[in-house]
């Protein structure tokens, strides 16, 4: 029986990672991201990569790290609003972006990994997004072709694993990364629970295995943005 | 006397319906949940993935998990539900979402909305907000009548880079409401309310496109 299972993180991207890929990095600002994947990404030293994740990490946190060490040259990204290092490098040009919006960003990784190549929509219509892209009416509206994203490898995190790859997630922190866990060639997804097969309802499985190539547990930091709260009366 | 903040976000809330399924921008869009009327039950739909958000964490009850589109730690009610982003954009795109409210920093007379991008500055990203005008039923939006700088935000046509095209139903700022209206082929803004003690002249001076007048103009109430 094929072991999915890997014991680091370092030993989860053994023999995947090399200079020039194309990566999916799950996550929605700092929550839901593949924290300890990054890291043993950062510590792998390739360059020239191309991250394709909705947003940048912090300056020190997430795909940040990557950026202080200049590992990503293009961003495939909705918003990257809090990140300095990002925008002193796209503004010195030493770092390309490709700005999505957000639906279309997610329906093109679902599309990369359902096996479609191309989709129509509405968003972005007449907007500069939209500009030199193919447009086709249906219906009476106009829409706009969009292509599928695809990646050399995915980096997920989700709650729980059983050890065939089943994935649950937990609230917003499931976000982007089960559609990444279909579109990466191979895929490697971080969790905080491992548990035999059989322990997850499969009724309860988000991802099944079938998409998941590789898993590794960890300890999350799970570093919080912006905690908001209400004070008690 | 304009509105308030606050006075423009009740009177934003007055548009709400019993069972709606709504989006709420990030600013002051976010202050609309503030005043959903008791009794009304009013979906908020996050597009991270959280549909049925409610207030923000008790200090012991914060998730680092459990956040809104602008990774705010925030909670879910009662019959919430968790997704993907796919599914949520499903949601905006495939029209299920009933209203959208959201800020901008330029409005044409036929309804286009500019409210993402200033060139020249650095640019952040649209995140959700084009497939939120492109596919939500109604588009409300709240702003300011004017810049900082006291110049029209509602013009002729706009001259930033546009978020969507004639895709804006209703604008509420302090000075007045106005409801796109379709007449023989031509879109315009109809002002329907006036802020009290402001005038017709108000907000014409504030205002560089042009625009139709209710015959039944009436007084906000907020």
């Amino acid at each position: 029986m094929i072991n999915k299972v890997y014991p680091s993180p370092q030993a989860a991207l053994d023999g995947l990672i090399r200079d020039g890929i194309t990566l999916m990095v799950g996550g929605f600002g700092l929550c839901g991201i593949p924290e300890k994947l990054i890291l043993a990404l950062r510590d792998s030293g390739a360059k020239n990569l191309t991250a394709i994740s909705n947003n940048a990490g912090v300056d020190d946190w997430g795909l940040g790290l990557l950026l202080q060490t200049r590992q990503i040259r293009k961003m495939v990204s909705t918003y990257v609003g809090e990140n300095d290092e990002f925008a002193r490098q796209f503004l010195s040009g030493e770092l390309e972006i490709e700005f999505v919006p957000q639906g279309t960003f997610a329906e093109r990784i679902r599309a990369g990994g359902a096996g479609i190549p191309a989709f129509f929509t509405r968003t972005a219509v007449g907007t500069p997004l939209a500009e030199g892209k193919e447009h086709h009416d249906f219906e009476g509206h106009t829409y706009v072709m969009e292509r599928w994203l695809k990646a050399d490898v995915s980096l997920v995190k989700a709650w729980k694993a059983d050890t065939v790859g089943n994935l649950v997630y937990r609230k917003t922190a499931r976000n982007f990364n089960p559609m990444m866990a279909m579109a990466g060639r191979v895929t490697v997804a971080e969790v905080e629970e491992i548990v035999p097969a059989g322990y997850i309802d499969p009724d309860s499985v988000h991802t099944p295995g079938i998409f998941v190539d590789r898993i590794v547990r960890t300890v999350s930091v799970k570093r919080i943005e912006q905690r908001t709260t209400t004070p008690r009366a | 006397m304009p509105l308030t903040r606050d006075q423009i976000t009740r009177r934003a809330a007055q548009e709400l319906r019993d069972g709606f399924y709504v989006n709420l921008g990030i600013g002051m869009p976010t202050l609309v949940a503030n005043h959903v009327p008791a009794g009304m039950q009013v979906w908020l739909q996050s597009e991270n993935g959280l549909l049925g958000m409610g207030r923000f964490p008790y200090d012991d009850e914060v998730d680092a998990d459990l956040i809104n589109a602008g990774k705010q730690t925030v909670t879910a009610v009662p019959g919430a539900s968790f997704f993907d982003g796919a599914t949520s954009f499903a949601m905006i795109r495939g029209g299920h979402i009933d209203m959208a409210i959201l800020g901008a920093m330029e409005i044409s007379e036929e309804g286009d909305i500019a409210n993402w991008m200033v060139p020249g500055k650095m640019v952040k990203g649209v995140g959700g907000a084009m497939d939120l005008v492109a596919g939500v039923k109604r588009v409300v939006v709240t702003m300011e009548h004017t810049t900082k700088k006291g110049e029209p935000k509602i013009i002729k046509s706009c001259t930033l880079p546009l978020t969507g095209k004639a895709c804006i139903d209703m604008i509420i700022t302090e000075l007045c409401v106005m409801h796109m209206r379709e007449n023989q082929g031509r879109r315009r803004f109809e002002v329907t309310e006036l802020a009290p003690g402001v005038t017709r002249q108000d907000v014409e001076r504030a205002t560089a496109a042009e625009i139709w007048w209710s015959p039944d103009l009436k007084a906000i109430e907020a």
